[in-house]
């Protein structure tokens, strides 16, 4: 049966990751995100599971993925400057293929910026969220139901995929108090995806944690049963152990893009589309600012204005196809893009459509108003 | 019999990585005769080290192990231990690495308690990148970001450790491998932090440019500046600054460990209570 409750994003977001399995959390108290690591505190030992608050946020991050190493499902929890400490241990967890979900709710920046107030700074750093080359996952809730089901989707898939997930929340959702219906919590629990185990048929010590194919992730067992596998950031072949064989590091490389690519349609892909069959014009808005431009879609659809939104709920990898059917629908000058930055997510959707829609960008905190969005849309020339 | 170090060792990755003459693997020898008389069993065992030549420390070692990041072991290991707290875990940690850019974490994993095997591989300099001075170099000594002579104070490890609640710290060198192994089983006995902080030879790296002989002469060295505690506590006062002192240094057993005091925390929530800890103020 499906659940109603009153509560924010950020308790949404850690209630989710109890329903998901997670047992572990690690991580360092920063606004607006704090009370994700709040509700986890309680939550945790309820269930058995540990919290713990670390000296800082790398090792919020670091001790969060060790956990995981050991075979437990684990997350951590930030806001934008934790996310920069946090840059190189994410590296390591690209390498390891150790799964970990990371919500970062996101506020002013850069540097200590506005703490208590909203912007979707982040985004780009979502996609290279540390240095290298490799293939990042990032899911944007726009609603307090999101909050819940796009972390309960980013432990499955980070689990799936043996990568780490970031889950894009921001001030506004993280804060955001309010009723919300959550799925029904057995169907929620059947569709738990747990982390692939090795064939039992090959004996322990012959086992190779890296020896998959050329787009599958790693098969990583838990620590203590008997594998003995070692894990590390450097490049490594099928065994796990340091490499510069110039065939095995490209290998490494390619199949880290790979296992993300090749599921990028079937797993990964999620939009909305919202009134888009008879539109005219289009808005592409994402995360909390999609809430303003369907309230600004439902005003003028009242004064018979055919206007729709499509909403990327999976930021990374982007929405190629989806981007390429619209460009064909909608002239730039027709589509406007909403964005709490100066323009990040613009680029990209410039890059696929071959053209760039009309931006309206705002980054000092304040969220966009739906009225700001008709406005916009009258200047572009609705009537 | 000689003591048979195969089954502990990954064999296939010898040799080591280390230079001819390094103490690390005197370290390794003596971290495994260690496991051998305690009798863990290697399937429940995980050593986690971070960077710089003791970053290789875990993969030669044929149980659990993860090569992480500069200066976070603590941090990793405290996710595995509180995730698995009946396993053993093995922190093995450089000078630059557990003092300098992952002193922070040290300091922590000291003051929590918990059951890690913390053994910092204290070779007075960054080895593995060509001789960079490190928080332990000592002063005055060449190094190649200190061309004209260092001007950092050292620091003593253990005295950090012991202020930030380390409930094992002992300190022995490599010249002495009986003792390192049998501080080592002593540690890993305790249920708690244990700190070694052992003194190991870099003549490569500190010892050439410092014109301080091959390893030979650099482990001379190192037993030129040490001495048992028990010697070293009679000393005048004015003549203890140019020793440090070796052998277990401090050792409690009435501060809970970490995990244990987890377990009061599932405990209370599952009880819907709070944790019978008494208020303390101070920590020891």
């Amino acid at each position: 049966m499906a659940r109603e409750v009153i509560s924010t994003g950020n308790e949404l977001a850690a209630q989710a990751a109890i329903d998901a399995g997670c047992r572990f959390f690690g991580g360092y108290p920063i606004t607006p995100s704090s009370e994700v690591a709040h509700a986890m505190s309680v939550l945790l030992p309820r269930v058995g599971g540990k919290f713990i608050q670390m000296e800082d946020e790398i090792g919020g991050i670091a001790v969060a993925l060790g956990a995981s190493m050991s075979g437990v499902k684990s997350m951590t929890n930030t806001s934008g400057p934790g996310m920069s400490l946090k840059a190189e241990q994410i590296g390591l967890g690209f390498m390891t293929e150790t799964p970990l979900v990371i919500t970062n709710v996101m506020r002013g920046g850069p540097s200590t910026g506005l703490p208590t107030r909203v912007q979707q700074g982040d985004v780009m750093m979502s996609r290279y969220p540390t240095h290298g080359d490799y293939k990042s996952i990032t899911f944007c809730p726009g609603s307090l139901e999101e909050c819940y089901t796009e972390v309960v989707r980013a432990f499955n898939v980070s689990e799936e995929l043996m990568t780490i997930v970031i889950v894009l929340l921001d001030e506004t959702l993280g804060h955001m108090h309010g009723k919300a219906i959550l799925p029904d919590l057995e169907e929620v629990q059947k569709s738990i995806v747990n982390r692939a185990k090795p064939d039992p048929s090959i004996p322990k010590e012959e086992f190779k944690p890296f020896d998959v194919p050329e787009d599958k992730p790693a098969i990583i067992p838990p620590m203590f049963q008997g594998y003995r596998f070692h894990l590390t950031g450097l490049h490594h072949g099928p065994t796990g152990f340091p490499t510069e064989d110039a065939e095995i590091c490209q290998r490494l490389i390619e199949r880290l893009h790979r296992k993300i690519e090749v599921r990028r349609k079937d797993l990964l892909e999620s939009n909305e589309e919202y009134l888009l069959d008879d539109a005219e014009w289009l808005i592409i808005a994402y995360g909390s600012v999609s809430r303003a431009a369907r309230e600004a879609i439902n005003r003028l659809r009242e004064r018979g204005i055919k206007i729709g939104m499509f909403r990327p709920i999976t930021l990374w990898p982007s929405p190629q196809e989806k981007l390429e059917e619209l460009a064909q629908r909608f002239p730039a000058e027709r589509i406007l893009m909403p964005e709490l930055n100066m323009g990040q997510y613009i680029d990209e959707v410039e890059r696929i459509m071959k053209k760039r829609p009309v931006a309206l960008n705002k980054a000092n905190g304040r969220p966009i108003s739906p009225a700001e969005i008709i406005a916009k849309l009258e200047e572009m020339g609705i009537q | 019999m000689a003591f048979n170090y195969n089954e502990y060792l990954r064999t296939d990755k010898m040799p080591t990585l280390w230079c001819w003459g390094c103490g690390d693997g005197i370290i390794l020898k003596a971290v495994i005769r260690a496991i051998d008389k305690l009798g863990w069993n290697m399937d429940d065992v995980c050593v986690v080290s971070g960077i710089g030549c003791s970053g290789r420390f875990s993969s030669y070692l044929n149980c659990n192990t993860v090569h992480t990041t500069h200066g976070r072991t603590v941090a990793y290991a405290t996710g595995i231990k509180l995730a698995n707290p009946d396993k053993h875990v093995i922190v093995v940690a450089g000078d630059g690495d557990g003092l300098a850019i992952g002193g922070n974490h040290t300091i922590h994993g000291c003051r929590r308690n918990i059951d890690l095997n913390f053994i910092l591989i204290n070779n007075f300099i960054y080895g593995l990148t060509n001789s960079q001075v490190s928080p332990t170099t000592p002063k005055g000594m060449w190094a190649v970001t200190t061309q004209y002579g260092n001007i950092d104070p050292t620091f003593d490890a253990c005295e950090l450790a012991k202020g930030a609640g380390a409930t094992f710290i002992a300190r022995e060198t490599v010249t002495d491998p009986k003792k390192l192994e049998k501080m080592f089983i002593k540690g890993f006995e305790h249920r708690g932090f244990s700190f070694f902080d052992v003194f190991s030879n870099c003549h490569v790296n500190l010892g050439r440019k410092n014109k301080m002989g091959e390893a030979i002469e650099n482990q001379q060295w190192i037993d030129s500046i040490t001495m048992p505690k028990s010697k070293y506590d009679k000393l005048p006062e004015e003549e203890k600054i140019n020793y440090f002192p070796t052998g277990i240094l401090h050792h409690v057993d009435d501060q809970m460990e970490y995990c244990d005091a987890y377990d009061l925390v599932i405990e209370a929530a599952q009880n819907k209570k709070r944790v019978d800890v008494p208020i303390q103020i101070k920590p020891f």
